[in-house]
């Protein structure tokens, strides 16, 4: 089974065969997957994807994989909060968290599109993969990797936070620091690739790898009751969750799953990271590759593989695209947390903040549905906000020390 | 007004190997041109149906990014240095 045609270069159009090839040999453009839509329309309907597992996997004709899910199985299907408290102090009326902190198994929505690419290498016949992380990618690979029974290769900046670190360590992988940055380890990956014949996720199986981020977009919407938000806020990497969103929107209108969409994609960067907000902003498509300097690292990306793509997408959809400080990303990570109770990582802290300067510059009015992407979780990061919290008080295990400051802080009040 | 032109890889089936080929040009138009006089099938590879530098090639004059100067106007000069390197999805990183 399995409705993949094959894969197609998104630039000339050229077919290429289901293989393990991710750029097109005429023109250098990037291959995507190329769907039976006809084929899929026939089976795919509300009542079948409802009637199945509370998983990404519920929509499984729309992902590139021949048959069932061998890895990942239990991925996806996370959370859509409706953020009242957060809609409160942003003066929104309509305001939904997606929340992919909480996916299985490792937190993040990276979780996706690793079941997604590792279910992929197993259908190729892979013994190793591997990938180039800024983290999230990282510990999901190889948590999934485990359950696959597949050795892994994870190839990350040196500096990572030390929560990213322990969590790929933990699982037994091999784990390989870099003296540099992202851009860097996704070139030697590119080489590590064509050298010893691995699956890199995000390399080589990328067109396959990339599908998975789509199951976020279609969760969100039937989550709303099978319609399209207004807005969507999203972190931007390299670029591809964005474009992945948009193309769920879409397979879900061509499909009938939903009835029409006018939904309106927003890109969040840090601003020392932010060659996709900046080109945006600049009305241009031409992405200027910088050199990323933030406590966001997640999303640290100077030269992001879809930045042309994902400028593209925001344009379409009516959207646009704004970057924050770090210390405006730490705010947007305790804001979320102190209205919703949740704990995102600096990527999260990005796209709130993001969503709060959007709104307070009107791009986003106050009366229209508003989906607030969170893909990570705080955990992870909390070197982030280690020096930017309160510090409690130690008393002693006396009830009289604990009136004496329950006195203080009430005089504090007053 | 010679310059030298790095080929990459999968171009150099049209070049014969050679990874590296002198041209003649003044501007990134007339080495375009002149790289199709030399090396039959160059264009197609390397420009759009609209004669611009595909997406996912980057040309680099002395190791900046045309796309950030004139483009295919840009200038060039004897003993110049260009390199055609497809983007590869994100495999590059000019700025490091």
């Amino acid at each position: 089974m399995g409705f993949v045609k094959g894969l197609k270069c998104r630039e000339c159009g050229k077919p290429y065969p289901k293989e393990p090839l991710h750029v097109c040999s005429f023109c250098f453009g990037p291959l995507e997957v190329d769907y039976d839509y006809d084929g899929i329309k026939k089976v795919l309907t509300r009542k079948l994807i409802e009637s199945r597992g509370k998983t990404m996997w519920r929509y499984q004709e729309l992902l590139p994989v021949d048959g069932e899910p061998t890895v990942g199985a239990q991925v996806g299907f996370t959370p859509l909060v409706k953020a009242n408290n957060l809609a409160r102090v942003l003066g929104v009326k309509e305001l939904y968290v997606k929340n992919d902190s909480v996916n299985y198994p490792t937190f993040s929505f990276k979780d996706r599109v690793v079941s997604t690419a590792l279910t992929k290498a197993k259908e190729f016949g892979y013994k190793t993969v591997g990938c180039a992380t800024t983290g999230n990618l990282g510990n999901a690979v190889a948590a999934q990797a485990v359950q696959a029974g597949l050795e892994s290769y994870i190839i990350m900046p040196a500096d990572l936070e030390q929560g990213k670190i322990i969590g790929t360590l933990i699982y037994g992988t091999n784990v390989i620091k870099v003296r540099g940055n992202y851009d860097n380890v996704n070139k030697l990956c590119t080489e590590i690739a064509d050298k010893y014949g691995w699956a890199i996720v995000n390399v080589n199986l990328r067109p396959y790898y990339g599908e998975g981020s789509k199951t976020y977009g279609y969760e969100i919407m039937e989550q709303l009751g099978w319609k399209a938000p207004q807005h969507i806020v999203v972190p931007m990497a390299g670029g591809s969750l964005i474009t992945k969103i948009e193309k769920a929107i879409k397979e879900f209108v061509k499909l009938g799953l939903i009835d029409n969409a006018d939904t309106k994609l927003h890109g969040a960067q840090a601003s020392g990271s932010s060659p996709i907000t900046t080109a945006v902003k600049g009305e241009t498509d031409v992405i200027k590759p910088v050199k990323p300097k933030t406590i966001a690292q997640s999303i640290a990306i100077g030269n992001p593989a879809d930045g042309y793509y994902s400028v593209k997408s925001i344009n379409v959809s009516g959207g646009w695209a704004e970057d924050v400080t770090d210390d405006e990303l730490v705010e947007g990570i305790k804001l979320l947390a102190r209205t919703e109770g949740i704990f995102t990582e600096t990527a999260g802290g990005v796209t709130v903040a993001v969503a709060k300067k959007l709104i307070e510059q009107g791009k986003i009015p106050h009366d229209e549905s508003i989906v607030i992407s969170v893909t990570g979780n705080g955990l992870k990061t909390q070197e982030a906000v280690l020096n930017k919290l309160e510090v409690p008080k130690i008393i002693n295990p006396s009830l009289a020390e604990f009136v004496a400051l329950m006195e203080e802080k009430m005089a504090a009040v007053h | 007004m010679s310059v030298t032109v790095r080929i990459p890889t999968p171009l150099r089936t049209l070049t014969k190997g050679a990874d590296e080929v002198k041209v003649e040009g003044k501007s990134i138009k007339d080495i375009v041109e002149n790289l199709e006089a030399n090396y039959k099938g160059m264009k197609e590879r390397i420009c759009d149906n609209d004669g611009q530098i595909r997406r996912f090639i980057n040309f680099y004059l002395n190791d900046e990014d045309i796309r950030f100067m004139s483009n295919l106007n840009t200038p060039v000069k004897d003993g110049d240095h260009i390199s055609i390197v497809p983007a590869i999805a994100g495999g590059n990183s000019p700025a490091t």
